[in-house]
């Protein structure tokens, strides 16, 4: 007995070898990170450290949430992520379902080819890009709209088109690539549901409607399901690139509002008590939707 | 299936075609215009007479770019993170999926280890404890700093974990017989059949590391050691700010002068950037599909 179980461990040896490495880096840098949220609960300061710093409890999120704006952020955070959540199924959806009409894959190909591509560029570069072409003075969107007769639009710098511009710049690079899971989906329709409809006297829109969309509305139940868990992501790559002081009253997110509360302000304290109530509430929404996804799709991340 | 071509089907069909065609449009256009820009004369620039198709056509943006120093130290730091970060990505994902792979009869930690590493999907504590642990942990202005935080992609992990979990059992089952170790099942069994999936998740990590700006701003304090991404922000912010740091006096400056400005400067910078993703983007094309699909729609 004891020789086999002295076998055992010797065969699982090497793989405590293996998983060591990752182990180590993820208890340093994630772990000690989720420690490191207890300065939400102190007066820290970094001199002190982490251990030094002295307990005040909830002061932290008084004062945070005392805060003229903070209720201004979450707003903001809310409306541009469920703007963005919404838009971010339905355009997929519908481009999925356009394309797949297509019957030539050479045409079809070529589509993808040029819609995937903004969804692998880095919000750094989109950025850049959208600075140049919405500028109010010469960028070429606003060239298009003189030249039809409407006044400049201050995309980036107005306060209602700030975040209508955010909404629509998301939708824009991810649609492409967003529809590949329903294209993925549609291609394992049984076909013989449309030969049968067909026989039924179904139309292409019938068809549509009574086979291809019910064919993927599982897969359109779990993307919601699974992009509930952002609900508090407004998008701080994009956003933080192209906001500025003139749009924080519509376009300030938690994301933004805790780094420049942490890093550009240095309120260490106070920028990680507003990161653990997006933390805390973000768990919530993740661990929901995963259990949702589990019981109504069977998904599953392991 | 036959396909019946009625009237109304005909008009859906071209209306289609136009929508698709649209939307096509809407996703390179902005390109093309910011392409054409840095491929342009200054003049024309200012004047606001470059659409899609370069007017004055010269590549002085690009050599006046490809001269600076700030340019290419931010290159360099990007290709040494990007590289390293792909390779600890790799070996770690690797290591990690092949025991998590096991029944819990073969590895009977299996159970603590997957839900160690699903939880930091679940929870993340946010920026500044992050930023906090690095700054303990001395990385600042080090690479390591790029590469450590991040140093095992869990969702990538999951999807070659079940990968490997998907192959035939029979494989292992007849290399353990064989008298092969684990070390030697891995590399000389499983390894060799999870190229498409392995594929997949380092072109994840290399666009990753590629494109991401923001731990470069958190943990490098200078800007000399900006990786590209981090270091074109400081360009898209203040375009001006560039002609005020050009530094290179051996280059003939006057003569750049003449043909750009710092418009098309930074439109030639953005593309520059874009250069790397563009050569992977057939792979990706490819291997991202195959694998969001592994990864999304499973039983």
């Amino acid at each position: 007995m004891s020789q086999k179980r002295r076998d055992r461990l010797l065969r699982e040896l090497p793989l405590y070898v293996m998983i060591v490495p990752s182990f180590v880096l993820v208890l340093i840098y994630s772990y000690g990170a989720m420690i490191g949220v207890t300065i939400a609960f102190q007066k820290f300061s970094p001199a002190k450290g982490l251990f030094g710093s002295a307990f005040i409890g909830f002061n932290n999120f008084i004062n945070l949430f005392s805060m003229p704006n903070i209720w201004t952020v979450v707003r903001n955070t809310i409306v541009i992520s469920l703007w963005k959540m919404g838009g971010g199924i339905i355009v997929p959806v519908v481009f999925a379902l356009l394309l797949n009409e297509v019957r030539q894959n050479f045409v079809k190909r070529g589509f993808q080819t040029l819609v995937y591509l903004p969804n692998f560029l880095s919000w750094i570069v989109l950025a850049g890009v959208f600075m140049d072409i919405l500028s109010p003075s010469s960028g070429i969107v606003n060239r298009v709209l003189s030249a039809l007769g409407a006044a400049p639009i201050f995309f980036l710098g107005d306060k209602f088109w700030f975040p209508i511009t955010m909404v629509v710049t998301e939708i824009w690079k991810g649609f492409g690539f967003g529809s590949v899971i329903y294209l993925a989906g549609l291609t394992g329709i049984d076909p013989t549901l449309y030969e049968a409809s067909e026989i039924d006297g179904a139309n292409r829109w019938k068809q549509t409607l009574h086979v291809t969309l019910p064919g993927i509305t599982s897969l359109i139940v779990l993307m919601t399901v699974l992009s509930m868990g952002n609900i508090l992501n407004g998008g701080f790559d994009q956003i933080y690139n192209m906001y500025s002081a003139a749009v924080y009253e519509t376009g300030d997110i938690l994301d933004t509002f805790v780094y420049r509360l942490g890093i550009e302000s240095a309120q260490f304290a106070l920028a990680t008590a507003a990161g653990l109530f997006k933390s805390v509430i973000s768990f919530i929404f993740v661990v929901a939707s995963y259990y949702l996804a589990d019981r109504i799709a069977g998904y599953r991340i392991y | 299936m036959k396909i019946k071509t009625s009237a109304s089907r005909k008009v859906f069909m071209t209306f289609n075609f136009l929508i698709l065609t649209m939307l096509s449009l809407m996703c390179v256009l902005p390109f093309l215009n910011v392409l054409a820009i840095s491929f342009s004369d200054k003049i024309p620039v200012t004047e606001h007479r470059v659409a899609f198709w370069p007017v004055g056509f010269n590549t002085a943006a690009y050599s006046f770019i490809l001269s600076q120093p700030a340019f290419m130290r931010a290159l360099v730091v990007s290709v040494q993170r990007t590289l390293l970060g792909v390779a600890v990505n790799l070996i770690l994902i690797i290591l990690t999926a092949y025991p998590l792979s096991k029944s819990r009869e073969e590895f009977r930690a299996r159970g603590f280890f997957s839900w160690f590493y699903v939880i930091t999907i679940l929870f993340s504590p946010g920026l500044i404890p992050a930023y906090l642990v690095v700054y303990y942990t001395k990385l600042m202005n080090t690479v390591w700093a790029l590469v450590l935080p991040g140093a095992l992609p869990v969702f990538s992990m999951l999807v070659v974990m079940n990968y490997i979990r998907g192959l035939p059992k029979e494989l292992e089952e007849a290399a353990y017989i064989d008298g092969a170790n684990h070390v030697q099942t891995l590399w000389r069994v499983i390894l060799p059949l999870c190229a498409p999936t392995l594929a997949t998740v380092t072109l994840f990590s290399f666009v990753g590391h590629w494109n991401s700006w923001y731990d470069g701003m958190m943990y490098m304090s200078v800007v000399d050691k900006y990786p590209l991404q981090t270091y074109l922000r400081t360009v898209i912010i203040n375009p001006e700010s560039f002609f005020r740091n050009v530094t290179n006096v051996s280059t003939n400056i006057a003569v750049y002068l003449g043909l750009v400005n710092a418009r098309t400067t930074s439109a030639a910078q953005l593309f520059l950037a874009m250069i790397p993703i563009m050569l992977v983007y057939p792979f990706l094309q490819k291997y991202f599909t195959t694998g969001l699909v592994l990864g999304s729609v499973k039983g």
